[in-house]
């Protein structure tokens, strides 16, 4: 045996395991995760993502100081109605984040470099829009997590209509990530620069909530309760609010579609603008994938 | 050996421009070089041959599998690096290496060492753990390079690697990819339109113009003995010059040497006797060889290759452009 010949062993071929497309996918889900917590990367891009949590988490812990020091139970937020109270928040998180997750590999050219391996296509918008949702399901279900738990360590009565009332937030929650996510990721995809892109978001996002609420007031004036109620649709946080009041049991918002049917057509509006995104997002990144 | 790349007819159409032509070629194993000017069709062709890119018309095949029918099973083999700028400066080299096989189905723990070992083998050390946005040109060709490499493939496709290196830089990469295909096993398809940089490193070069094949062969068929005798001395050029041409020799000054057609075997004696009795020094006599780069030579007094006048007639595609990597 030839000593010096140890230290430089020379180029080795890789003769362990490849896995398949759902190791792949998982594998760009958990990098698009921490991305949007700005995890692996400089600590300047952690500070905005986890400044907004703690600022969710602030309400929720005040709240419960209040519940708990003044022995006043029907002061606890109701779950449904908290995303709608920090939809500014929200927000905010939204646009900064989501051209982490959408647009950075566009401009970037790093696109054709994962359809050059063997990734699917529609596997990477999926893995994209999942793992935003995600991150902003923490974003928004912590803070109500915290309300119930806070509720069950001060005694808050009816513990058990609690719980379902907590379990129908939480699916709030996850309706507006997913929402919220797919408008997001689709407006940032399309706004390359990353300034724009944060604008673009915050405009659609607030714009349109503000306008809404406007018309809504004006329309509530004349009389046309019902016609208010549908505008809700427009704007995400009030038309998660309308299926959440409608089929998850919710506390009753300023105004909200009528009836189940209303509830069934909110959610129905959900789904269209998830899978609309996911089309054009589908064609968005096949398309840079070629550039 | 079955080739690495096969292409039958491949032609590739867009709106506006005809990228490839009825392209059909061979290459065999090892480092292929894929010359053309700028706008001739290569990046097409790895897009192709990536099965991104359906072509209009014709197939081909990369490590026996058909780029329409088997895209998937080609990408799982091959590394790409792209010619543009395809990094995101936020991230440091070993975060989106590791990221980058992962893509490949590597396991964590693989991922990790095959990371820390390519980016080794790519010549970045410390400056892996910072962000890639503060490194320099070469640096990124680097990373570029590992990421393709990570999942040791059994062909990388290489696109203008030496683009925007420094000369010590494009040095450093040629010799890079020289390793790539003889020490590490993988076979390499590189494009440049610099000629006179995969002569050093190529064993077989492919040139293309327009999207059509000019010629696809080994580098040695390029630089193979021409039928001329370069002969120097040291003064009296043309004297000896002269006195060969009275004695029925074809020849003509170029610089300091006398270039002279290899009649047969006497031409040698002729010399040898010229320069005696002129009392000259000879200070060399060889036969020339060719140059890659004399495909692309357009002056009349050059030396004979069979290349169709014109055939760099297209827009951007002068010879002079694709000499200028020549040493």
């Amino acid at each position: 045996m030839n000593v010096s010949t140890i230290h430089d062993i020379g180029y080795r071929h890789y003769e362990g395991k490849r896995l398949g497309r759902a190791y792949v996918t998982r594998s760009i889900f958990v990098h698009n995760l921490r991305a949007a917590y700005g995890l692996g990367r400089p600590a300047r891009a952690k500070v905005m993502p986890f400044v907004l949590a703690g600022i969710m988490l602030l309400p929720a812990v005040g709240d419960i100081a209040v519940v708990a020091i003044a022995k006043r139970p029907e002061a606890l937020f109701p779950y449904t109605r908290y995303q709608f109270m920090l939809q500014l928040i929200i927000s905010i998180f939204v646009a900064t984040q989501a051209p982490v997750l959408a647009s950075r590999e566009i401009r970037f050219h790093t696109v054709p470099l994962y359809f050059s391996r063997p990734v699917v296509h529609l596997d990477l918008v999926l893995a994209k829009l999942a793992a935003f949702t995600t991150a902003l399901f923490a974003l928004t279900a912590i803070p109500i997590t915290v309300l119930y738990v806070g509720g069950l360590v001060t005694q808050v009565p009816d513990s058990g209509t609690q719980l379902l009332h907590y379990l129908g937030g939480l699916l709030a929650c996850l309706l507006l990530s997913l929402v919220l996510g797919a408008i997001g990721l689709l407006v940032a995809a399309f706004t390359p620069r990353r300034g724009f892109g944060v604008a673009a978001v915050i405009a659609v996002l607030l714009v349109s909530s503000v306008l809404v609420s406007v018309v809504q007031e004006i329309t509530q004036h004349a009389g046309h309760w019902t016609l208010s109620g549908w505008l809700g649709l427009l704007t995400p946080y009030s038309l998660v609010d309308a299926v959440a009041y409608r089929l998850l049991g919710g506390k009753l918002p300023d105004i909200a579609v009528p009836g189940v049917g209303g509830g069934f057509a909110a959610l129905g509006v959900c789904a269209v603008i998830v899978a609309g995104a996911v089309v054009v997002l589908y064609s968005r990144f096949r398309k840079a994938g070629l550039s | 050996m079955p080739p690495i790349i096969a292409t039958r007819g491949l032609s590739m159409r867009f709106p506006r421009v005809t990228a490839l032509d009825d392209l059909t070629l061979a290459a065999p194993p090892g480092v292929v070089g894929l010359v053309g000017a700028n706008g001739a069709g290569k990046s097409t062709l790895i897009k192709i041959l990536l099965g991104l890119l359906p072509p209009s018309s014709g197939g081909a095949e990369v490590l026996g599998l058909d780029i329409a029918r088997q895209g998937d099973e080609i990408r799982r083999l091959v590394g790409f690096m792209p010619e543009y700028e395809c990094l995101p400066p936020d991230v440091s080299a070993t975060e989106f290496v590791v990221h980058m096989a992962r893509m490949c189905g590597l396991p964590p723990t693989a991922a990790r060492e095959r990371a820390a070992d390519t980016l080794r083998h790519v010549g970045l050390y410390e400056e892996r753990y910072r962000p890639i946005g503060g490194y320099s040109t070469g640096m990124r060709q680097r990373v570029k390079l590992a990421q393709a490499l990570v999942h040791d493939p059994r062909l990388v496709f290489l696109d203008e690697p030496t683009n925007g290196l420094d000369p010590a830089g494009r040095d450093e990469m040629l010799g890079l990819i020289r390793r790539i295909g003889h020490e590490f096993g993988i076979s390499v398809l590189v494009t440049s339109h610099l000629l006179g940089e995969l002569e050093r490193i190529c064993d077989h070069v492919v040139v293309i113009d327009g999207g059509r094949l000019l010629r696809s062969q080994a580098v040695e068929a390029y630089t193979e003995a021409s039928g001329v005798l370069v002969v120097e001395v040291d003064e009296g050029r043309d004297d000896l010059g002269r006195w060969l041409h009275e004695r029925g020799a074809a020849v003509h000054p170029e610089g300091r040497q006398l270039m002279i057609d290899i009649g047969d075997e006497t031409v040698y004696d002729l010399v040898r006797d010229g320069s005696a009795e002129l009392g000259l020094r000879l200070v060399r006599m060889e036969q020339r060889r060719h140059h890659i780069e004399e495909l692309f030579a357009t002056a009349p007094h050059s030396a004979p290759v069979a290349v169709e006048p014109g055939a760099f007639g297209g827009p951007g595609a002068s010879g002079e452009e694709l000499r200028g990597g020549a040493r």
